[in-house]
């Protein structure tokens, strides 16, 4: 063995080719399987994809780096099922590119947030989270309730979204900012489409509590509760009671 | 570009005793090199142009502005000298250091700029209002200035800049060319530019250290694939037959990063003109990708290539040669094999299958034997040279060094095992841990190696001041211990509290209990960022001085007719 690597540490290329084929077989053997091997991901029809209005929040939950602080990933542990609700499934971030599973829990994960509290607590949390939680360490969102969401180019996240594998159809894409409009306004003309096209069950409300301007509050709140219900599967899956390491 | 008031080229005389005129960087390029240089500056701009038209209503367009700006900037500096004569062949009898020093000193900015939003990240979550109203200063979008400075700007520096001094000497060979060597430091630190200022207007991809998104991950895959090609060039230039075991690492470190970085980058962008892009792989399956690479940014960006420094600095500074040959094979190759498989212990009890999440588990088992290997290796080394590491605070720096990385490799293939991770996992320990590895280990190797360097560069007898490096030592250890000490104890409390249950069997903390018992714990870990921090001032102080104090000694002998010393230096400040 030593005398082998007594040759080959004389050639750049051959040391260079035999690194590249050892570094690489662990990633091969580790990740390929999980495209392949079916059950990795469970088979869910009831699975819906992310309105446009949620997907713009989710861009900002990424923008604002709230990973570094907030895991979307309940592990398969007693105390977690009991504290936050049935243990995350692989269907359940299926559409979410890239996932937000998270490493750090600053904060309290939030993959069952949705609809735990409501629009105006997440309003007012967001704009300053010591007004309703006087000990906490989370930073003031205080410009999503000032700024206006971009829904121009909604059109060209969802076509994006396409081509990595999330199925919009045409139809979604041509009236994506219609229906990110129409989502956080219940009476308007728009509203109806969004029922339409994501179903009867999507969540149409004036997120921020304001009709005149649609702001990032809105995105950031219909994100924030449509977070664990895309889905029923986990809740339907037989009772969850977690393991006791 | 700093470097275009600082005019480093002239901080070198010292090496240029017979040939007083070519002392600038690009006094140094030959008319061939200065044409391909102006060409590939004017394509930057273009491109700069192009991001700037096209993202006119994006955060790319202010990256365009940026890039833009910065080819303008480099093609005065350029043009300022370009008629300048042709230098001459005697240069290429030398080792092309001029790119080591500019890594040195960028990274030694990066760490001072990194370490101190690092600070103030920890003293965010002491007081979460001490901050401005504004978006760019939040938690969220500086957390990522601070890591991806102190990894990529000061570890990618150092990095590269020791790199360049190990291979030519290794090889006793000159690097293949001038001009590669500085588009590989321009477009690095450029990347570093962007990517920092990227998160501050919102850009980012939100993957654990992949933070950057395609514009600025196209550009490192080119600045990277011309850093390989620089080392193949080099050491296909080598006197010596033998490649080096330094060498042996940086490779891993330039292959394995290209590998990782490509890989889990693959994104679609929402359009040509817009930074947003959408990750190709979801789910699971992009979970898995995320930590396979985030953790091999630990193994190949954070230990194989400051291994590769240690196996240089620490057996050339203590004067020993190391300890076990073949022990540095088996421990490199255990790396290379075995690091890529740990990844999944990042997802232990997750939706990823199990049987991931068992490999992930037992190869970090593994990983102690060659990560032990090479730490037992690097202290070994020293048996007979102890009293060096009692007097020089420099060689302490990189034995503490060995020490941490054996401490921080058995640590994390403690946390790896599944049920001590049920506890440590989310909480302050991993925090702990990362610093224990990135402040102990990669920080403390590298404060070594550029004191080391530093003096043997610019041809000074030694560093300015010792005592200010004895100071360092002791503020960097200090801090390090206060740092770790308190994340120790806030993650298991944490942990604890999380999973206590009352007699009745219902929980016994609130999330809100957790948080309030974490705060003593915040405010000494950011007391010991802030010692770590002076620490590093101090450093850069010391390494300025160095570069300077000397230079104005000899300014004096500018007037003596015999030119013993250097004649003709010149330094600036850069302010």
């Amino acid at each position: 063995m030593f005398g082998f690597h007594y040759r080959l540490e004389r050639k750049a290329i051959g040391l260079m080719l035999v690194i590249i084929v050892v570094s690489s077989i662990g990633g091969f053997v580790e990740i390929a399987p999980l495209f392949t091997i079916h059950q990795t991901v469970e088979d869910v029809p009831d699975m819906r994809l992310y309105t446009p209005l949620e997907l713009a929040g989710r861009n900002i939950y990424v923008r604002e780096g709230c990973y570094a602080c907030h895991s979307q990933m309940i592990r398969t542990l007693r105390d977690e099922v009991d504290r936050y609700g049935p243990y995350s499934l692989a269907v359940e971030s299926k559409y979410d590119h890239p996932m937000l599973w998270g490493s750090k829990r600053t904060g309290p994960d939030l993959a069952r947030i949705g609809e735990k509290y409501s629009d105006e607590w997440h309003v007012a949390h967001l704009d300053n989270p010591r007004d309703v939680v006087p000990v906490s360490v989370m930073p003031a969102y205080r410009w999503l309730l000032r700024t206006e969401l971009r829904i121009d180019d909604l059109g060209l996240h969802l076509k994006a979204q396409r081509a990595v594998g999330v199925p919009y159809t045409d139809d979604m894409i041509a009236n994506a900012a219609a229906d990110a409009y129409g989502q956080a306004v219940p009476d308007s003309r728009q509203a109806e489409g969004v029922a339409k096209r994501y179903g009867k069950a999507t969540t149409i409300r004036l997120f921020d509590g304001r009709a005149d301007q649609l702001t990032e509050m809105d995105a950031l709140v219909a994100y924030l509760q449509i977070l664990g219900r895309l889905t029923e599967a986990p809740y339907k899956a037989k009772a969850q009671i977690g393991e006791t390491p | 570009m700093f470097w275009t008031r600082l005019n480093f080229g002239k901080l070198q005389v010292g090496e240029h005793v017979a040939l007083p005129l070519e002392d600038s960087v690009i006094r140094q390029l030959t008319k061939k090199e200065r044409r391909l240089a102006l060409l590939m500056l004017i394509f930057l701009g273009f491109i700069g142009a192009a991001m700037g038209i096209l993202g006119r209503d994006d955060p790319l367009g202010i990256h365009g502005v940026l890039v833009f700006v910065a080819a303008i900037l480099m093609v005065f500096f350029l043009g300022s000298e370009y008629y300048a004569p042709e230098p001459s062949n005697d240069r290429l009898a030398r080792y092309y250091d001029d790119p080591s020093k500019v890594g040195i000193v960028m990274s030694m900015i990066w760490v001072v700029f990194g370490l101190a939003v690092g600070d103030w990240v920890a003293w965010l979550l002491v007081d979460p209002d001490l901050t401005f109203d504004a978006a760019w200063s939040s938690f969220g979008r500086i957390r990522p200035v601070h890591t991806t400075s102190v990894i990529f700007g000061f570890g990618g520096n150092a990095l590269i800049a020791t790199s360049f001094y190990v291979l030519q000497r290794t090889s006793r060979a000159r690097l293949a060319d001038q001009l590669s060597p500085w588009f590989v430091l321009v477009g690095y630190n450029l990347f570093c530019l962007i990517a920092v200022t990227g998160y501050l207007m919102g850009v980012t991809q939100s993957k654990e250290y992949a933070e950057p998104e395609w514009h600025a991950d196209a550009l490192l895959v080119v600045v990277w694939v011309t850093y390989f090609l620089i080392y193949l060039r080099t050491l296909a230039r080598r006197k010596e037959p033998h490649i080096y075991v330094s060498n042996w690492y940086y490779m891993a470190f330039i292959l394995v990063v290209a590998i990782l970085h490509i890989v889990n980058n693959l994104a679609v962008p929402v359009s040509i003109g817009h930074a947003k892009s959408y990750s190709l792989f979801s789910g699971v399956q992009d979970a898995m990708t995320q930590w396979w690479y985030g953790h091999n940014a630990v193994a190949f960006f954070l230990t194989s290539g400051f291994l590769g420094m240690m196996y240089y600095y620490l057996p050339v500074r203590a004067g020993r040669p190391i300890f076990s040959y073949r022990l540095s094979i088996i421990s490199f190759w255990g790396i290379t094999f075995f690091y890529m498989w740990a990844g999944s212990h990042h997802l232990h009890y997750t939706a990823l299958p199990q049987w991931v999440q068992t490999l992930g588990m037992t190869f970090s088992l593994m990983l102690l034997v060659p990560s032990w290997a090479s730490a037992s290796n690097a202290l070994l080394t020293l048996n007979g040279a102890w009293h060096k590491v009692r007097d020089d605070a420099t060689l302490r720096f990189m034995m503490v060094a060995a020490v941490f990385y054996g401490l921080s490799t058995f640590e994390g293939t403690f946390m790896a095992i599944r049920p001590v991770n049920s506890l440590s996992h989310y909480t302050d320990w991993t925090i702990g841990h990362v610093h224990a590895g990135a402040l102990g280990w990669v920080a403390m190797i590298t404060f070594g190696s550029i004191y080391a360097s530093v003096p043997w560069l610019w041809k000074r007898e030694r560093m300015y001041s010792a005592k200010l490096v004895e100071a360092h030592f002791w503020l960097a250890l200090s801090g390090t211990a206060v740092y770790v000490f308190a994340m120790w104890n806030s993650g298991i409390i944490q942990g604890l509290m999380w999973r206590t249950y009352t007699e009745s069997g219902t929980l016994a903390y609130s999330f809100i209990d957790s948080l309030i018992a974490m705060h003593p714990y915040y405010i000494a870990r950011a007391i010991g960022g802030l010692l770590f921090l002076v620490g590093a001032c101090i450093g850069a102080y010391n390494v300025w001085m160095t570069v300077k104090v000397p230079a104005a000694a000899m300014e004096k002998a500018e007037d003596t007719p015999l030119p013993m010393f250097p004649t003709g230096i010149n330094v600036q400040p850069a302010e």
